[in-house]
């Protein structure tokens, strides 16, 4: 087992889970509440790492994070450090391909909150802050936990994106997914039969907690 | 319940640790794939020399010649074809222009126990082999490092075209993304074998499982393989890199099938 990889492995989903939540919450909550022109797009936007082959963005990803682009020269300037090999690279990389994972659960938890409850609650007098705290959040949890969930076991499985962008750097930049990888190379099958028995589990029990939560949604909508 | 307690402590302290610092200060190596078990020998010698860890990546010398230049973090890179070295000495990326650490060859391996090894006369029988099996409407594949970026496969390219083997095997042929992989195909089932390097074939990992032919040097441009620090190195990559060039690093090389200049 390489525990470094997998500690990179659980840093990165993590992360990825931490400062993508907020993000997912706010955006999920726009687009499903909000009418305006070019939402379809905007969606389409959000899905796109759903179909999107990870060699694709990948590319581009090693392309913008270069010293000579604008993203990477940037993040030279403010930091003085590259993006590309790095753990700061492949956290960007994995936020960007997650982000169906986690915009699509919550925003489709808010499409299902009544528009009369949200009424109800202006007119007891309820701001738009505590309206989201008292009465929506509570609603699109399991929509949060699963974004949660899925982000997180996606994260630990990317594979293209990563090894596009990432350089297999022992304790910055190899994930577990890619260790496995380099196990196969290397000829050592009895390490990557323990680092892929351990993802599978770690990905089963995941799908078990999303497909639990929704199962009990139905049956308490019944 | 303890045993899942001390599970989880585990995961924590996989979680807390965001930069052990041993980890973290050991240099970066960038090595050719034939290097895979050579220069993790080599490595743990040296460790235990002088206590000083490496971290080592194994890949295509052309997609580290790559990485390299677009600033990926490597301190000493170990190529398996002088010229990327030179071109990342001519843009500026390297201290100076390296040495040769050794010279390469390349064999044809394939699963043990097949009872059909080509002879040293006819090194590429497996090549013809396999043709002949084409005709008869099985594909038995042919594997080789990918020539666009992997310096063993150019030397297969180059052998099989020597041979006049190029362009019939087109439809057999499988393509490794480096030498390593390549070996993992030719040892398949699917295939009848592949063209790789010497220094995997003398593995101890691969040596119950194949078997081999070395191809004549003469075939192909001669696999030299030259190292260079890069301007990231430390004095840990230095040491590293001269103790590679001494007796003791040349020994473990010349075990795994390398020659010296």
């Amino acid at each position: 087992m390489d525990w470094s990889a997998l500690s990179v492995s659980l840093r990165l989903a993590g992360f990825t889970c931490l400062i993508l939540l907020p993000v997912a919450i706010w955006l999920g909550r726009a687009l499903a509440y909000a009418r305006f022109r070019g939402k379809g797009l905007c969606e389409a936007f959000v899905a796109l790492p759903l179909v999107l082959p990870p060699t694709v963005l990948g590319f581009y990803l090693l392309l913008s994070f270069g010293r000579d682009a604008p993203v990477g020269s940037l993040w030279a300037d403010l930091t003085g450090d590259g993006l590309n090999f790095t753990f700061t690279g492949i956290l960007l990389a994995s936020l960007i391909a997650n982000l169906p994972f986690a915009v699509q659960p919550i925003q489709r938890a808010f499409e299902h909150i009544p528009h009369n409850l949200r009424e109800a609650a202006w007119c007891s007098g309820l701001g738009p802050w505590q309206t989201l705290l008292r009465i929506e959040l509570p609603l699109v949890w399991p929509g949060i936990l699963s974004a949660a969930a899925l982000t997180f076991a996606h994260t630990l499985g990317e594979f293209g994106v990563i090894l596009m962008v990432g350089g297999a750097i022992d304790g910055e930049t190899r994930t577990l997914a890619i260790a496995i990888y380099d196990r196969v190379q290397a000829f050592d099958e009895q390490g990557a039969a323990q680092m892929s028995a351990l993802l599978l589990l770690v990905s089963f029990i995941t799908l078990g907690l999303v497909y639990g939560l929704a199962g009990r949604r139905r049956w308490a909508r019944g | 319940m303890l045993k899942a307690k001390s599970a989880h402590g585990l995961l924590l302290a996989c979680l807390l640790s965001t930069s052990a610092p041993a980890i973290a200060a050991a240099p970066i190596v960038a090595a050719a794939s034939d290097l895979q078990f050579a220069l993790t020998e080599a490595a743990e010698q040296f460790q235990q020399e002088t206590g000083y860890d490496l971290r080592l990546n194994f890949g295509s010398s052309g997609n580290f010649r790559r990485q390299i230049a677009q600033g990926a973090p490597f301190e000493l890179y170990l190529s398996a074809d002088e010229r990327y070295v030179q071109a990342l000495y001519e843009e500026g990326h390297t201290q100076d222009e390296g040495v040769i650490y050794a010279i390469g060859r390349l064999v044809w391996m394939q699963q043990a126990g097949r009872g059909d090894l080509p002879s040293d006369d006819a090194p590429l029988a497996g090549v013809d082999a396999a043709l002949e099996a084409q005709e008869s409407g099985t594909n038995e594949r042919i594997a080789l490092a990918n020539p666009e970026h992997a310096p063993y496969g150019v030397a297969a390219q180059q052998t099989l075209e020597h041979a006049g083997r190029w362009e019939p095997t087109e439809a057999l042929r499988v393509l490794g993304e480096n030498v390593s992989q390549a070996a993992q195909f030719a040892l398949s089932d699917d295939a009848r074998g592949g063209l790789v390097a010497y220094s995997l074939a003398l593995a101890p990992s691969l040596r119950e499982r194949s078997e081999y032919v070395l191809i004549p040097q003469s075939w192909h441009e001669p696999l030299r393989q030259r190292m260079v620090l890069t301007n990231q190195a430390g004095d840990v990559a230095t040491a590293f890199y001269q103790w590679l060039q001494q007796d003791e690093g040349q020994a473990i090389l010349r075990t795994y099938g390398f020659s010296g200049e």
